[in-house]
């Protein structure tokens, strides 16, 4: 079998992706397939959350994201993995993902009740106010999202299925409201996965 | 004031006084903060290290807290004055092992300490005597309050403060409490008491923190979890913890002292025995003689010694606090028997009755 998307060479990947609701068969080949989870990370859609619910392994030939990169600090998820430590409080936004289950594996929970600084609002710096943007604005969308995708999994996890299909359509809804902050993402992650293929 | 003026004061957390100081010898809370965007220090470069430094240098001069507070560069300090500062407990072990671009302020009275580009941007520390967290946490909040009026420190409303290590997001506050307790290790109740503790997700540590075996009958409990929980309940719920410990530490010492009380008056007598006799000491056998002192002091089976004399007497005999006396280096066998000097010269100037001993 070859490739869907190059065409060229053979498929060793086999990916399944849910796309408005619809499953989607993607044979790969291995080249393709790295770009491809690559652009799921990025792009951080219910599809690839659904598939990130279950364990990464399980699923035929879905790779570890190992070259996602913080674009503030440059700490890439497979240094995150070496080191142990984060690279700055940007990693927060970009390994998202992958530091939910982490979280809620170390401390049982993922959500915060404690303590709210304040002067949180103020004197943001530049470098960061993306995250600060998404995370703490509870009136942007980005950050309705992330809740809604901390609540979708968890109702996924608990098995509570009609919560689940709730959540994922107004998640749905959601993904279609043009919002600011992620079109104004959108070209630095173009930029990085470019120079990823140069190099 | 400076660094070695701190030798002639007894640390606040050695006081041994505040609520139960007969077996809590110290409150502790510990707040990790970032800065938004500047990468955490083992991530960053030197030039982004200094900036950290530079900011929290300002804000510091703004603070009312921290008004009379020391400054210091860790490279400007040598080997001796940084294991004495982690003798004392005012900064980590791992903080004064790579001293570049690092820095630690304290306030003169050793309550607050503040590392600089520890494992997060900043470690805010408060340690008072005794089991006294709600103090500790006033002061602890208040100092955050006014430091984040001047940094916007790195915070999410869903997961919290943002913290270098996973393990500290949320509140990133870690509450530890020093006791002692000398008759459940002596009974051998000790290893269920500390299982009963791990089942509740507190970790247990020794006198100096993180990877040191428990010694000399010191315990350091601490909670595991930081996020999901308010700072009060995290607060609370150790206090709850703290207190069924401290009751079982107490019925145990009154069982053994009705039951075994010449045995355990032997202990404690022979153990000052050798402590005002000794002319060679080591630094392990100094700290179990010196926990049996304390206990025989908090049973009034030693009376005419303050607490407090013990408690200094534990860190005042740790390696850089004598050579730090001494004003100069000593190779072990040196400490060994400076050590016994200075035990003999302290506990000898105190008049010791034994007039309820029979
Ligand atoms: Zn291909
Ligand atoms: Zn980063």
């Amino acid at each position: 079998m070859l490739c869907d998307v190059c065409g060229k060479n053979q498929a060793t990947v086999h990916l399944t992706e849910i796309v408005d609701e619809q499953m989607t068969e993607l044979h790969l080949c291995e080249g393709c397939a790295k770009q491809k989870s690559m652009q799921m990370e990025q792009q951080f859609g219910l599809s690839d959350l659904l598939a990130g619910l279950a364990d990464f392994g399980k699923h035929t030939g879905e790779i570890e994201p190992l070259k996602l990169k913080c674009p503030n600090c440059n700490l890439t998820y497979e240094d995150f993995k070496k080191i142990g430590r984060l690279g700055c409080s940007s990693c927060y936004s970009t390994f998202i993902r992958y530091l939910l289950p982490l979280l809620k594996r170390i401390h049982g929970t993922t959500v915060h009740t404690g303590k709210v600084p304040k002067g949180a609002a103020v004197g943001v710096s530049a470098a960061d106010s993306s995250f600060r943007k998404t995370a703490e604005t509870t009136s942007s969308p980005k950050n309705d999202m992330l809740e809604l995708k901390t609540k979708l999994q968890e109702a996924v996890r608990l098995e509570n299925f009609e919560e689940a299909a709730k959540l994922r359509d107004k998640l749905k809804e959601l993904e279609n409201k043009p919002s600011g902050v992620s079109k104004n993402k959108a070209p630095a992650r173009e930029s990085s996965r470019r120079k990823k293929e140069q190099g | 004031m400076k660094l070695d003026d701190l030798i002639n004061q007894v640390s606040e957390w050695l006081r041994g006084t505040g609520s139960d100081s007969d077996i809590v010898i110290s409150s502790r809370i510990r707040l990790a903060r970032n800065f938004t965007g500047i990468p955490f220090p083992h991530w960053a470069n030197k030039e982004q290290e200094n900036k950290v430094i530079e900011q929290v240098k300002a804000g510091i001069s703004q603070s009312a807290h921290l008004k009379n507070s020391l400054f210091f560069m860790l490279s400007d300090l040598d080997n001796i004055d940084k294991q004495f500062l982690v003798e004392r407990h005012l900064m980590s072990h791992e903080h004064a092992t790579h001293p570049d671009t690092k820095a630690i302020c304290l306030t003169s009275n050793e309550v607050i300490s503040i590392m600089i580009n520890e494992e997060d941007h900043l470690r805010i520390q408060v340690m008072k005597s005794g089991f006294d967290l709600d103090d500790a946490w006033q002061i602890i909040n208040k100092l955050d309050d006014d430091l984040s009026n001047n940094f916007p420190f790195a915070f999410s409303k869903e997961l919290g403060y943002l913290t270098a290590c996973p393990t500290n997001t949320g509140t990133a506050m870690r509450v530890s409490i020093m006791l002692h307790l000398p008759v459940l290790v002596m009974t051998r109740q000790i290893d269920r008491v500390l299982d009963a503790i791990a089942k509740l997700s507190f970790t247990t540590r020794g006198l100096y923190g993180e990877g040191t075996q428990a010694s000399g009958n010191f315990f350091q409990i601490s909670n595991q979890v930081s996020l999901g929980q308010k700072e009060e309940e995290i607060l609370d719920k150790l206090k709850g913890v703290i207190r069924q410990i401290i009751d079982q530490e107490k019925t145990a010492r009154q069982a053994l002292l009705s039951k075994h009380k010449h045995m355990l008056e032997d202990k404690i007598w022979r153990s000052y025995g050798t402590l005002i006799n000794a002319h060679i000491i080591t630094s392990q056998e100094t700290v179990e003689l010196l926990s049996m002192l304390r206990l025989g002091q908090d049973l009034g089976i030693i009376k005419g010694l303050e607490r407090y004399l013990i408690n200094e007497l534990f860190i005042l005999t740790q390696p850089a606090h004598l050579q730090q006396i001494e004003k100069k280096k000593l190779n072990p066998q040196e400490r060994d028997i400076k050590r016994a000097e200075l035990i003999r010269e302290k506990l000898s100037i105190k008049k010791i009755n034994k007039d309820n001993t029979n």
